[in-house]
């Protein structure tokens, strides 16, 4: 099995019914890429394919329909986006692990809404569970984002 | 009379301390200094200043002892050491450590005792001490209680402190400057001509002579970093998907393996079949394990089917099968035979209450899952005289010995890798998943395993919140609370989680009392009575353990009597309140939310609901709006005092989450059983809060209580009576039993 993830090719020899979300952490080691439930619920997993926010514990890996990004496609500690600029300075994380699920969320909400609402940002984002409750910074960072994005 | 018992009960608890804390261990023990475990397997060059602080020729690391489970302490413990050592944290390295004396934690050890916090009279502070000695001598290395900053904030401070006099006075012997000639700065020795020396140059020389002990603290006045906002060192880490947790370890040549364990805890195997599984793709083998068995396979996703795979017969525990009877059990104990404490009794209440109009009321609250997003896991190699394990742990010493028990491997051999959590709240204060890792791994000794649990392993093998209930009778007169007598009954947690982690100490449970017996109120007939109800399923710390549930029954109960004297909610708390600090944030919270009462127009109520746990009194006011999906939290204004705060940012991150914990589990979440199983296996049916449901937080932290004391659960348990208060305001519907979605519908 192909995938491109982040730009670059992998092969993998896993069975086709596999979840993306196991192909990625066991078979690949990229474990920004949490589990959570295994059940669409909690959206710890998310990651884009084809450019749109997916679970990755429910697309079967032979169902990739596209490329692949996770969060290290976004940005890097040394090249960060704007919207883990805005993560940072929020100081969003507690225990950081919905975080990346969070921010992958964040950019597909923000890809098609730049300028989002309060209602629009609940609509987007309220898949995704954080049981630290980090909540209110999570939506004070994504205005935040939303702005710094608008005047680039 | 009743005082009589009260003070009975307390001194067989003081003696008991006294006998664990003095007498067997013996006043030389209790004297001698703690040794340094940085000390053993030191390099040239290299230098272990204190338990804390080493440092080599590569650079600095920090020794931070207490688990970060997201509420941001391995960041504030690295911080409290960088502001007398002078040095730039972000540039150090931050370690765990092993597990060891050097870091108990006395703070814990002394807040589950029979004493409100705000009790500093004599007796209640000679425990304490005593207490504090038992954790020392016994090497108790728990995070938990809201107690790390508590307990640490002295003695970080004293070792950065220490590290930098004793680097100081290692130029001093290199340089002939003296000591008080020297300054330090961003990890810098300066001689007064400005020769920077950095200190990983001076390590080797300041390893070879006498640390300078008991420096001087630097006032608040003077500190750099301590108490302005900062950046929490992990936000970076966690914004870019680069943090480590247990679950992403890797290590060559590692297996992966999951659990399926009886859902029924305690409960056996009749007889089970692994053909099925063992035929799967990717299995290498199935093992019995504490409660059921397990998979170990090529890949995480394997071991899951597989584990689905494994045919079970599981033999049914001896507690109670469903919630139904479960709740029965809790209301019989109800009774003389099972009262366990009385720990408030002040007045008379059976004398105020006769011939009074009674008020009387039942609450309750369901067992609650942890559900830590992180599910429970740990990595695990075993070798012919050594054992590994990479997990996240509360308990990092009970982690240690259970390990050097299951293999037979020397203690002193079992290295713990020590990682962050993907949230814990409490669940962590357990060793059962690591037992299992450990037991999995001894099979194939030489090959590192990695164990997880699926999410429907974790809810269902929880420890939960116990169910718990309360009933209060009370009266009112001249438009005053008169009497209050709270019953409230539960299994006991003490009994239960100290009995796998600890021994269970003797005298009454606290815990099952913490929230209620412990408020500061001076009602003139109060009584809090405990019972303690045969144990059920086996149950654990949760985030505010007792409070959480105790807090909301108290709170209502005292909402209640207030309504029926016409009084204010606030006013009268006022009046009932001489204690100083907690009295200082009930005016703060009426001040930031502009308190005018509960009615604030139509289709709307405020509630207000005070706590005092953990050390900290909290008062948070709600508003609600009625609307046509249900009702809607608005704003939530949150006042605390935990004394001098360190880290601002993540205090009011502590703050609000604690808050939106409580919040969310009393609106939407329940444990239920049937057959010994959890019926809610997955985050379909126990959601907590999501951000559509969360409202507007305003917070104010005082800073003036002269202890200071953490902020990891204290907002959680006044913040379900605030809301069905609120919700009383909006509707005139008394919410007495959680989850409030059993009542109402939120939008
Ligand atoms: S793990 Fe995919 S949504 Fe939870
Ligand atoms: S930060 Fe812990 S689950 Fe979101």
């Amino acid at each position: 099995m192909d995938l491109t993830i982040n730009g670059t090719s992998h092969t993998l020899e896993l069975p086709d019914d596999i979840p993306l979300l196991w192909a990625l952490r066991d078979g690949l080691n990229i474990t920004s890429v949490k589990y959570g439930c295994g059940i669409a619920q909690c959206g710890a997993c998310t990651v884009h394919i084809g450019g749109e926010a997916v679970r990755s514990c429910q697309v079967a890996l032979a169902d990739v329909w596209g490329e692949i990004t996770t969060i290290e496609g976004l940005g890097t500690p040394d090249a960060l986006h704007a919207i883990q600029t805005a993560w940072i300075d929020h100081q969003v994380a507690q225990c950081g692990y919905c975080q990346s699920g969070q921010i992958m969320q964040a950019a597909d909400l923000l890809a098609r809404n730049p300028e989002p609402s309060d209602e629009d940002i609940d609509a987007a984002m309220s898949g995704n569970l954080c049981r630290c409750g980090t909540y209110p910074r999570i939506r004070a960072a994504v205005h935040a984002a939303a702005s710094a994005l608008r005047e680039v | 009379m009743g005082r009589v018992r009260t003070i009975a009960r307390r001194s067989f608890l003081i003696g008991s301390a006294a006998i664990l804390g003095g007498v067997a261990f013996g006043a030389y023990l209790v004297t001698r200094p703690t040794p340094n475990p940085l000390l053993d397997g030191l390099g040239t060059g290299e230098a272990a200043l204190t338990p804390f602080v080493k440092i080599t020729p590569q650079g600095i690391t920090l020794i931070v002892p207490r688990a970060d489970v997201g509420q941001g302490i391995a960041s504030t413990q690295a911080m409290l050491i960088a502001e007398e050592l002078d040095i730039d944290p972000a540039t150090a390295t931050l370690d765990p450590g092993q597990p060891h004396r050097a870091y108990f934690n006395g703070t814990v050890a002394a807040d589950g005792l029979s004493f409100p916090g705000w009790d500093e009279g004599f007796v209640a502070e000679t425990v304490r001490d005593l207490m504090m000695n038992v954790a020392r001598l016994s090497g108790s290395q728990f995070t938990g209680g809201s107690s790390s900053t508590a307990d640490l904030h002295e003695t970080l401070r004293q070792a950065g402190a220490t590290a930098r006099e004793t680097l100081k006075a290692a130029a001093m012997a290199r340089t002939g400057v003296p000591r008080a000639d020297l300054r330090t700065e961003d990890g810098h020795v300066i001689l007064p001509d400005g020769t920077r020396i950095p200190y990983t140059e001076l390590a080797g020389e300041a390893a070879a002579i006498e640390p300078v002990t008991y420096v001087a603290l630097r006032p608040a006045s003077d500190w750099t970093r301590l108490g302005k906002p900062h950046r929490r060192l992990d936000v970076g880490a966690k914004s870019t998907g680069t943090q480590n947790y247990g679950v992403d370890v890797a290590l060559p040549g590692m297996l992966y393996a999951t659990v399926r364990a009886n859902p029924g805890r305690g409960g056996g195997m009749a007889r089970y079949s692994a053909d099925a599984a063992l035929a799967m793709m990717g299995v290498r083998s199935v093992v019995e394990v504490n409660e059921g068995l397990a998979v170990i396979a090529d890949n995480t996703w394997f071991a899951f089917q597989a584990a689905a795979a494994l045919e079970v017969d599981w033999l049914p525990p001896d507690y109670p099968a469903s919630s139904a009877e479960m709740w029965q059990a809790l209301s019989d104990a109800h009774t003389e035979e099972f009262q366990n404490s009385r720990l408030r009794e002040d007045g008379d209440v059976e004398a105020a209450l006769t011939g009074a109009t009674v008020i009387e009321a039942e609450y309750r609250t369901p067992f609650l899952a942890h559900a830590a997003l992180e599910p429970l896991n740990a990595t695990v190699l075993v070798e012919d005289d050594a054992v590994t394990i990479w997990t996240a742990t509360q308990i990092p010493h009970v982690v240690r010995d259970a390990a050097a028990e299951v293999t037979g491997v020397d203690a002193a051999n079992v290295i713990l890798h020590a990682l962050p959590a993907g949230g814990s709240f409490g669940r962590r204060l357990d060793h059962d998943y690591v037992v299992q890792a450990i037991q999995i791994a001894a099979t194939m000794p030489g090959t590192p395993v990695k164990t997880i649990w699926s999410r429907e392993e974790d809810m269902t093998h929880d420890f939960p919140r116990p169910l718990h209930m309360a009933r209060g009778r009370g009266a009112v007169a001249e438009g005053r609370v008169l009497a209050c007598d709270l019953d409230t009954i539960s299994p006991s947690l003490i009994s239960s989680w100290f009995g796998r982690v600890f021994i269970v100490p003797p005298g009454p449970d606290a815990m099952l009392v913490w929230g209620a017996f412990d408020q500061p109120y001076a009602i003139p007939n109060y009584r809090v009575t405990g019972y303690a109800a045969p144990p059920m399923m086996p149950i654990g710390s949760w985030r505010s353990p007792g409070a959480c549930s105790n807090s909301f029954f108290h709170e209502s109960f005292l909402s209640e009597l207030i309504h029926a004297a016409g009084a204010d909610p606030l006013e009268e708390r006022l009046r009932l309140i001489e204690h100083a600090d907690s009295r200082r944030v009930l005016e703060a919270v009426g001040d930031i939310s502009n308190w005018a009462g509960a009615d604030i127009g139509p289709a709307r109520g405020r509630g207000l609901a005070f706590s005092y746990t953990h050390g900290v009194p909290v008062a948070e006011v709600i508003d609600v709006t009625m609307t046509d999906q249900g009702i809607r939290i608005d704003e939530v204004w949150i006042a605390a005092d935990c004394g001098t705060v360190f880290d601002p940012v993540n205090a009011e991150a502590q703050l609000t989450g604690a808050a939106i914990f409580g919040l969310g589990h009393a609106m939407n979440c329940e444990l239920t059983y049937e057959n010994h199983a959890v019926r809610q296996t997955n985050f379909h049916a126990f959601e907590g809060m999501r951000l559509h449901q969360t409202p507007r937080f305003h917070t104010r932290l005082l800073g003036l209580a002269e202890r200071v004391r953490g902020l990891g659960e204290p907002a959680t348990a006044p913040a379900a009576p605030a809301l069905a208060d609120a919700i009383f305001a909006a509707t005139g519907e008394r919410l007495r039993e959680m989850p409030f979605s059993r009542s109402v519908d939120f939008a």
